[in-house]
């Protein structure tokens, strides 16, 4: 008896320090709930409905940990995502330039990493704060998207650039595997490697970090146009997916990407978080207009529920902090 | 009015316990009108939370707080209590005594206690006159502020302590010693009838220590109580009437003053007697004179803060560098770490010329920098222990893989973190269960052993520690004074900044002394004196008896 229980609490221990503990669990009993409510809630369809709408979010949250792991972050991110699908298709539609596919999809990444390293610029060296900042390159990219597009959509893109976003490898399509490795791999980096473990130490205290040596104004205009690249990606393979950009496209994002990455356990005081548990985040709110489907609730309860997890969330942070 | 000692304020069985920690175990105090009690003791032994309990900012578990009713001060509409109806009487002045219970900080400001705490409360956009008069401004029928009366009342204030500020400046634009000012003008200007003081002249000049001591000295003519932590023992001694020596959240002794020496006090509070905690020197300088030195500084300046700078560290050797604040002691130190580089002279390390620009080429070049600031500066206190000593490491990509800490392709070893880190643990005697501990839980003496662990552990060949024993109590002091000597046996040079004479007196081998940015004089171990230190700092022919004009106002920081 006491063996077990030592054994258990131990194990428990262990469980508890695993940073993305909570949401793993939400998350498992959020779905198992909704399947014994009704099986087919965890079927592969659902599944892949579930991955395909959260493809863009899981991608742009990698860029956001990093930004909220270091204390900063990222209100952009939507508006850039909308401006290098834009920037692409009107590089390969435009009479006048008729770019080749993979020259536009570099053209639309350089743009996204572009505005992001101007936000960079402009926290690390000038000093303005984050939410300013790219708060005004949130007007000013959605503003950019609707001058150079005219305000209207453009589509037809040709089979190969539209099958990064359609096609499928042993059955899984392309969004789903792109997104999937840029978690894995983002979130090895932020975890084991020495270059993204220093983003822990800025937002944990900026000023000791710099007196540790860390590059603190480097590593922070990294995060930025890695944000602003990463937005671009996920605003190229959406425009992918649908085979159109729309100049509206990706409006508000960016708050359901900070919504995630927060409720998935990082803080916006910086020093915490992983892309896992962000991931995980993903995952929640992407389930949520499923579930609400699933129970006959009325589609426009989506964004209380989502509004509800972020307050319970925060609430459960601070709850378990008083606890310790 | 009577003659004999007539209480303000009794505290009665306190207790209060944090998780685990039982911070006090049923304090009792007794504060006179008139009277300066010191409250001593080792960190951790429960002041800044017996303190934080009076000013009604803590609740305590359990124990009653009781306060005269009309104290030696005018009274205002009093609002002293809220369910103190009953008076108590069993002893003769208690009855004058009502029980009192705060719910917070305001309320107890109501009641005429007030408290300069070591964490600053100012608001750096507002002015001196708004944060000093935050909350209470005179007002006009409109509710409106009167700026004048505001801008008088204050001047009235600042003239009482002798300093140049402004009322209009903004806070944000005075010099850390400036603020304390007027954090201590804050809590003086409700005219409170108990003050309670945590380590008022930490961060205060000489000049500034004595005249809050004068300060201190009208208020107790005028009968207010003071209750005064401090870890400056000799400051006590100078300023108290009684000591209160709190130990593990007991109260050990009170005594009145003329009845206890420095050495007393110390065995109160630790429980044994310190020899000598600042150890023995083992510096032999016919043995390494001849040596090249291990740091060579020519004609270093940086405009507008030091000048002019030049000495020499020599292997093993601890150098003091004494000076007012303000004199450009810490920016000598910023400036060789690359923080704030110098803009002219020379660098020299083991004969080879360097020139830091950031802390990292400091690091490299085998300079490390324990800052004064451990709070602000040092520590990432929502991390832990392991991730506190990692972060010299972390932060450098050559010499973290060399190390051992990561691979060559920038992947953390977090095994060999673990095990740097335990041992590290080990070796400083951190208290701690182990090395996942959140730093910010850790007393203020082992927080300061991890940021001290965590410079010597990158294996400097010259330390600068700033302000290594700041706020930290005896017995860990002794620890740190222990490894700094151990550091410097090893061949490290230390530049050993501090604004306690004592502590560079008992420590170095050399001592320089800086006033107004540049290094007046130098005095060897036999013929360093506090009064010769104090003469150099204050200026050529100065008395010792700090009644001296700066010829030039500090310098703030960049």
């Amino acid at each position: 008896m006491g063996t077990t229980d030592s054994v258990l609490v131990r194990a428990w221990a262990a469980v508890k320090r695993v940073p993305e503990i909570r949401i793993l669990l939400v998350v498992i009993a959020f779905a198992l709930a909704m399947w014994a409510y009704d099986p087919r809630f965890l079927s592969p369809a659902t599944i892949n409905t579930i991955l395909l709408y959260l493809f863009g979010f899981a991608i742009m949250a990698c860029g956001m940990t990093m930004l909220l792991v270091s204390g900063g972050f990222d209100l952009s991110v939507g508006s850039v995502a909308a401006l290098s699908a834009m920037t692409a298709a009107m590089l390969m539609k435009h009479p006048a330039i008729l770019l080749a596919w993979p020259l536009a999809f570099l053209a639309g990444l350089a743009v996204g990493a572009a505005m992001g390293l101007i936000n960079g610029w402009i926290v690390a060296r000038v000093g303005i704060n984050p939410f300013i900042t790219t708060l005004g390159m949130m007007l000013l990219a959605r503003g950019l998207t609707h001058v150079v597009s005219g305000g209207m959509s453009r589509s037809d893109f040709g089979p190969q650039f539209c099958w990064l976003g359609q096609g499928r490898v042993a059955g899984v399509q392309m969004p789903i595997i792109i997104s999937l490795t840029l978690v894995v791999v983002a979130d090895v980096l932020l975890r084991k490697s020495r270059f993204f473990r220093q983003n822990y130490y800025i937002g944990g205290n900026e000023q000791a970090a710099w007196l540790s040596g860390i590059a603190v104004n480097r590593i922070k205009m990294f995060n930025y146009c890695l944000s602003g690249l990463l937005a671009a990606l996920a605003g190229l393979l959406f425009a992918a997916r649908l085979d159109s950009a729309a100049p509206n496209q990706g409006e508000g994002d960016e708050l359901k990407v900070i919504t995630a990455v927060i409720v998935g356990g990082a803080s916006l005081s910086g020093g915490k978080g992983t892309v896992f548990g962000a991931f995980l985040g993903c995952v929640l709110l992407a389930m949520i207009l499923p579930a609400i489907r699933t129970l006959h609730i009325e589609v426009h309860w989506e964004k209380a529920v989502v509004g509800s997890i972020l307050l319970l969330a925060v609430l459960l942070d601070r709850i378990g902090r008083k606890e310790k | 009015m009577v003659n004999t000692p007539h209480t303000v304020l009794r505290l009665v069985g306190i207790h209060k316990r944090f998780g685990a920690v039982l911070a006090l175990d049923g304090v009792d105090l007794n504060v006179n009108a008139g009277e300066v009690h010191a409250l001593v003791g080792e960190n951790g032994a429960g002041k800044s939370t017996l303190i934080h309990i009076v000013a009604g900012t803590l609740p305590p578990d359990r124990g009653e707080i009781f306060l005269a009713q009309s104290g030696a001060r005018g009274d205002r509409s009093s609002p002293v209590s809220r369910e103190a109806s009953h008076t108590e009487g069993e002893e003769g002045d208690a009855s004058a005594l009502r029980r009192v219970q705060f719910r917070n900080g305001h309320e107890a400001l109501c009641a005429g206690i007030s408290a300069v705490f070591q964490e600053l409360s100012l608001v750096g956009t507002l002015s001196v006159a708004e944060n000093i008069f935050a909350n209470r401004q005179p007002v006009n029928r409109w509710n409106f502020i009167r700026r004048g009366d505001l801008r008088r009342q204050t001047q009235a204030l600042l003239d009482g302590f002798d300093i140049g500020i402004e009322p209009d400046t903004a806070v944000e634009r005075l010099s850390v010693a400036e603020r304390q000012v007027v954090e201590i003008l804050k809590a003086l200007s409700s005219r409170p009838r108990v003050v309670l003081f945590d380590e008022p002249t930490s961060s205060l000049t000489q000049r500034e220590t004595r005249t809050l001591f004068s300060l201190i000295h009208r208020l107790r003519g005028e009968g207010t109580a003071i209750i005064y932590v401090s870890h400056h023992l000799p400051e006590v001694l100078e300023l108290a009437d009684r000591v209160t020596v709190l130990r593990d959240g007991r109260r050990v002794a009170t005594l009145p003053r003329s009845d206890v020496s420095e050495r007393d006090l110390i065995r109160l509070m630790v429980g044994r007697e310190l020899s000598d905690i600042y150890g023995q020197p083992h510096w032999f300088p016919e043995k390494q004179a001849a040596e090249t030195p291990r740091l060579r500084v020519a004609g270093l300046g940086r405009r507008g803060v030091f000048s002019g700078v030049a000495f020499d560290l020599r292997p093993g050797e601890i150098v003091g560098l004494a000076g007012l604040v303000g004199a450009g002691r810490t920016e000598i130190g910023r400036a060789l770490f690359g923080l704030a580089p110098a803009t002219e002279g020379e660098i020299w390390l083991d004969g080879r010329r360097i020139w830091p620009r950031s802390a990292g080429e400091a690091m490299n070049a085998g300079i490390a920098y324990v800052t004064e600031d451990r709070k602000a500066l040092g520590l990432y206190l929502r991390h832990s222990v392991r991730d506190n000593l990692a972060a010299p490491w972390v932060s450098r990509a050559h010499a973290c893989a060399v190390r051992g800490f990561s691979t060559g392709a920038g992947f953390l070893r977090d095994r060999q973190l673990d095990d740097y880190a335990e041992a590290s643990r080990k070796r400083f005697r951190i208290v701690a269960p182990d090395v996942r501990q959140t730093v910010g839980r850790l007393s203020g003496g082992n927080q300061q052993k991890v940021l001290l662990a965590a410079w010597i552990g990158i294996e400097p060949r010259v330390l600068i520690a700033d302000e290594p024993t700041r706020g930290v109590d005896v017995g860990a002091r002794g620890e740190i004074y222990g490894y700094l000597r151990e550091l410097a046996q090893s061949g490290t040079a230390i530049l050993l900044i501090s604004s306690d004479l004592q502590e560079i007196l008992g420590m170095s081998d050399r001592v320089l002394v800086m006033r107004a940015g540049r290094i007046v004089k130098q005095l060897d171990r036999a013929e360093a004196t506090e009064e010769g230190i104090i003469a150099a700092a204050l200026g050529a022919g100065a008395e010792p008896n700090l009644r001296v004009t700066e010829t030039q106002s500090p310098s703030t920081q960049t």
